[in-house]
C-alpha cells in the first residue's frame, strides 16, 4: 500500500461514516458534526489528487480547492449552528409558555 | 469608454448589490430592485450577444482553462438566466408590498440577492468545482429566505433543508475529488475526453445523487414540502419556482458531458420521476393547507421533467432534454404565479385550510383567478408552456414506443386536476357562506406580479417554436461535436 492510497480510502471511510451519522443521527448537533466528517472525508480525497511522484513536487490546484472547501464549510456549520440555537430558543419558549 | 463583458455583470452585479442591500438596510428594497433591473438588462445583453453568435465564451482574468475558471453562456444557459431575471424581477416587485414586516423587509433582499448571484452562477459554470461553491451558495441564501418568517415551523424546516442541501453539496464535492483523481481537471471540455472507467462512474454517482437530494427527486424529496410551504410567499415562489431548477441544470449539463453509463440509469431517473408523479400526487390530494398543496405540485413536476428526460431512453437523450427543459422553464414561471398567488390569498383570508377556503367572508377574487391560470399552465392545459413541454414529453416518448411514460404521464394530469380541483371548489362553491360579504379590499400591487407570471406562463406557450429554436442556439448538448 502506498501512502496516497492510504490517505485515499482513509477520507472515503471518513465521509461514509460521516454519510451514515447525517442520515442517521437524531440529535441536531451530531447531524451538523457528521456533516463536517464528510467535509473533511472529501478534502481527504482532493488532497490525494495532489500527489505526484516524487511527494516533493505536489500539484498546488487541489490544495486551492480544499482550501475554499473549508471556507464554504465553515460558513454553512456557522448557519448550522445559529439555527439550532434560534430552534432552541423558539421551542424553550413554547415549554415556558 | 471600455464596454463592460454582460457576462461578468450577469454574475456581479446581483453580487455587490446584496452587499449593497447587506450594508444599507434603509434602501435595501431600491438597491434591490436595481440590482435586478441590472440584471435583467445585462441577461438581455447576452441574449443578443448569443443569438448572433450562438455562444459566448469569457475566461475570468484571462486564464485559460483547466487551470483558470471560463463563463460559457449559450441558448439553455441564457434561457434559464432570462427566466431567473424575469421572474426575479416580478417576485421582487411583488414583495415590495407582500413583506410587511420590517426585519423581512431587510433581510429578504441581500438574500434573494445572493441567490440570484448563485444561480447565475450556475446558469454560466463550465468547471464542477466552480459549480459546487455555487451551489453551496444558493444553499446557504435559499436557507435564509426558508427561515426569513422567523416562525418555528419555519426554522424547523429551514434546519432540515440545510441538512438535506449540505449532504448534497459534499456528495457532489466527493464526486469533483474523484474527478480529479481520475481526470486532472474539472472543467466540462475536458470531461468530454476523458476515459469511461470505474472511478469516473463512482464519481457521476455521487454528483447525481447530491443533486438529485438537492432538485427534490422523490424519495430524496422528504425536505421539500415543509420547506417551501412554511417560507413567505415571495421566498417560497422563489425557492419553488427557481432554486430547485439549479441542480435540475447541472444534472442536465453533467450528463452531456458525462454521459451516463447504462441504460438501465437512464430508466432508474424515470421510475423516480414516475414515483414523485404518483407520491406527490397523494400527498397533494391529502394535503390540509394551499400552500402545502402548491408545495407538493412542485415534487410532481419534478419528477415529471425526470420523465421528461427519460422518455426515449438513451438514445433519445439528445432530443428528450429540449422537453426537460421546456417544462423547467414553464415550471418556474407558473410555480412561482401560484405561490405568490397563495400567499396573497392567505393574506386576505387569514389562514389556507384548503376546506374552509369557501367559508372566509373576503374575496380575493383577482388572486383566485390567477392561481387557476397558473393551474392552467402546471396542469397542461392549452396553450400554456406546460402544455407544450407535455405534449413534447409524450410525443417522444410514443415515437420512441415508450408507452409507460405517457401513461405515467397522463396519470400525473389527472391527479394533479383533482387536486387543483379542491382549491377552485373553495374558490368558487360561496353558497356556504350565509351572512354579509365583507367589503372588497380592493387590488393591491401584490396581486399585479403574480398575475403577469400567470399570463406569462400561458402566453408564453404560443412563442413555443422561437424558445425551442433559442435554446438550440450555442449546442448546448452537444449536437456539433
Amino acid at each position: 500500500m502506498t501512502p496516497d492510497l492510504i490517505y485515499g480510502l482513509t477520507g472515503i471511510a471518513v465521509f461514509a461514516i460521516g454519510l451514515v451519522g447525517a442520515l442517521c443521527a437524531q440529535d441536531r448537533l451530531r447531524r451538523v458534526l457528521a456533516l463536517k466528517l464528510c467535509s473533511v472525508g472529501a478534502g481527504f480525497v482532493l488532497v490525494v489528487a495532489a500527489w505526484r511522484t516524487p511527494p516533493a513536487d505536489p500539484d498546488p490546484v487541489p490544495h486551492a480547492l480544499v482550501i475554499t472547501g473549508i471556507v464554504v464549510m465553515i460558513s454553512a456549520t456557522a448557519v448550522a449552528l445559529a439555527l439550532i440555537r434560534r430552534l432552541q430558543t423558539l421551542e424553550a419558549e413554547d415549554d415556558d409558555g | 469608454m471600455m464596454m463592460v463583458d454582460p457576462l461578468i455583470l450577469t454574475l456581479f452585479l446581483p453580487l455587490f448589490g446584496a452587499i449593497a442591500a447587506f450594508v444599507l438596510p434603509r434602501a435595501a428594497a431600491w438597491v434591490g430592485l436595481l440590482a435586478v433591473l441590472g440584471t435583467g438588462v445585462a441577461v438581455a445583453a447576452l441574449a443578443r450577444a448569443v443569438l448572433a453568435e450562438g455562444e459566448v465564451v469569457t475566461q475570468l482574468g484571462g486564464w485559460a482553462p483547466p487551470l483558470g475558471i471560463a463563463l460559457r453562456a449559450d441558448g439553455l444557459s441564457v434561457a434559464m438566466l432570462a427566466m431567473t431575471a424575469g421572474v426575479g424581477l416580478l417576485v421582487s416587485i411583488g414583495a415590495l408590498d407582500a413583506l410587511r414586516d420590517l426585519r423581512e423587509r431587510q433581510y429578504f433582499w441581500p438574500l434573494w440577492l445572493l441567490l440570484l448571484t448563485g444561480m447565475n452562477g450556475v446558469y454560466l459554470g463550465t468547471d464542477i468545482f466552480n459549480l459546487y461553491v455555487m451551489i453551496e451558495v444558493i444553499a446557504l441564501a435559499a436557507v435564509g429566505l426558508t427561515v426569513l418568517s422567523g416562525t418555528k415551523q419555519a426554522v424547523r424546516a429551514g434546519l432540515e433543508y440545510m441538512y438535506a442541501s449540505i449532504l448534497g453539496a459534499l456528495l457532489f464535492l466527493m464526486g469533483v475529488g474523484f474527478v480529479y483523481l481520475q481526470a486532472g481537471r474539472l472543467d466540462f471540455a475536458g470531461l468530454i475526453a476523458v476515459e469511461p472507467s470505474g472511478a469516473m462512474s463512482a464519481a457521476l454517482a455521487l454528483m447525481v445523487v447530491g443533486l438529485l437530494l438537492k432538485t427534490a427527486l422523490f424519495p430524496l424529496h422528504f425536505w421539500l414540502p415543509a420547506a417551501h410551504a412554511n417560507a413567505t410567499a415571495p421566498a417560497s415562489a422563489l425557492l419553488s419556482g427557481l432554486v430547485v431548477k439549479a441542480a435540475l441544470y447541472i444534472f442536465l449539463r453533467l450528463t452531456t458531458y458525462m454521459p451516463l453509463p447504462d441504460e438501465i440509469l437512464v430508466t432508474l431517473i424515470g421510475t423516480l420521476g414516475a414515483g414523485a408523479v404518483l407520491w406527490g400526487g397523494v400527498q397533494a390530494l391529502r394535503a390540509e393547507r394551499l400552500k402545502l398543496l402548491v408545495a407538493w405540485s412542485t415534487v410532481v413536476q419534478i419528477g415529471l421533467i425526470f420523465i421528461a428526460f427519460a422518455r426515449a431512453g438513451q438514445v433519445g437523450l439528445s432530443e428528450s432534454w429540449k422537453a426537460a427543459a421546456l417544462l423547467i422553464l414553464a415550471h418556474g414561471v407558473a410555480k412561482s404565479a401560484m405561490f405568490l398567488a397563495a400567499g396573497r390569498i392567505k393574506d386576505e383570508i387569514g389562514h389556507d385550510r384548503i376546506a374552509d377556503l369557501d367559508k372566509s367572508d373576503t374575496r380575493p377574487t383577482l388572486a383566485q383567478f390567477t392561481f387557476a391560470l397558473a393551474a392552467i399552465s402546471i396542469i397542461g392545459l392549452p396553450p400554456s408552456l406546460g402544455f407544450i413541454g407535455k405534449w413534447t414529453l409524450m410525443e417522444g416518448a410514443m415515437a420512441a414506443g415508450y408507452w409507460h411514460w405517457v401513461a405515467v404521464t397522463m396519470i400525473g394530469t389527472l391527479m394533479s386536476v383533482a387536486y387543483f380541483s379542491r382549491v377552485f371548489a373553495g374558490f368558487l362553491r360561496f353558497d356556504r357562506m350565509r351572512g354579509e360579504l365583507a367589503e372588497h379590499k380592493g387590488w393591491a400591487l401584490a396581486d399585479a406580479a403574480p398575475l403577469t407570471l400567470a399570463i406569462a406562463a400561458i402566453s408564453l406557450g404560443l412563442m413555443a417554436a422561437p424558445i425551442l429554436s433559442f435554446i438550440e442556439l450555442g449546442y448546448p448538448f452537444g449536437a456539433q461535436q
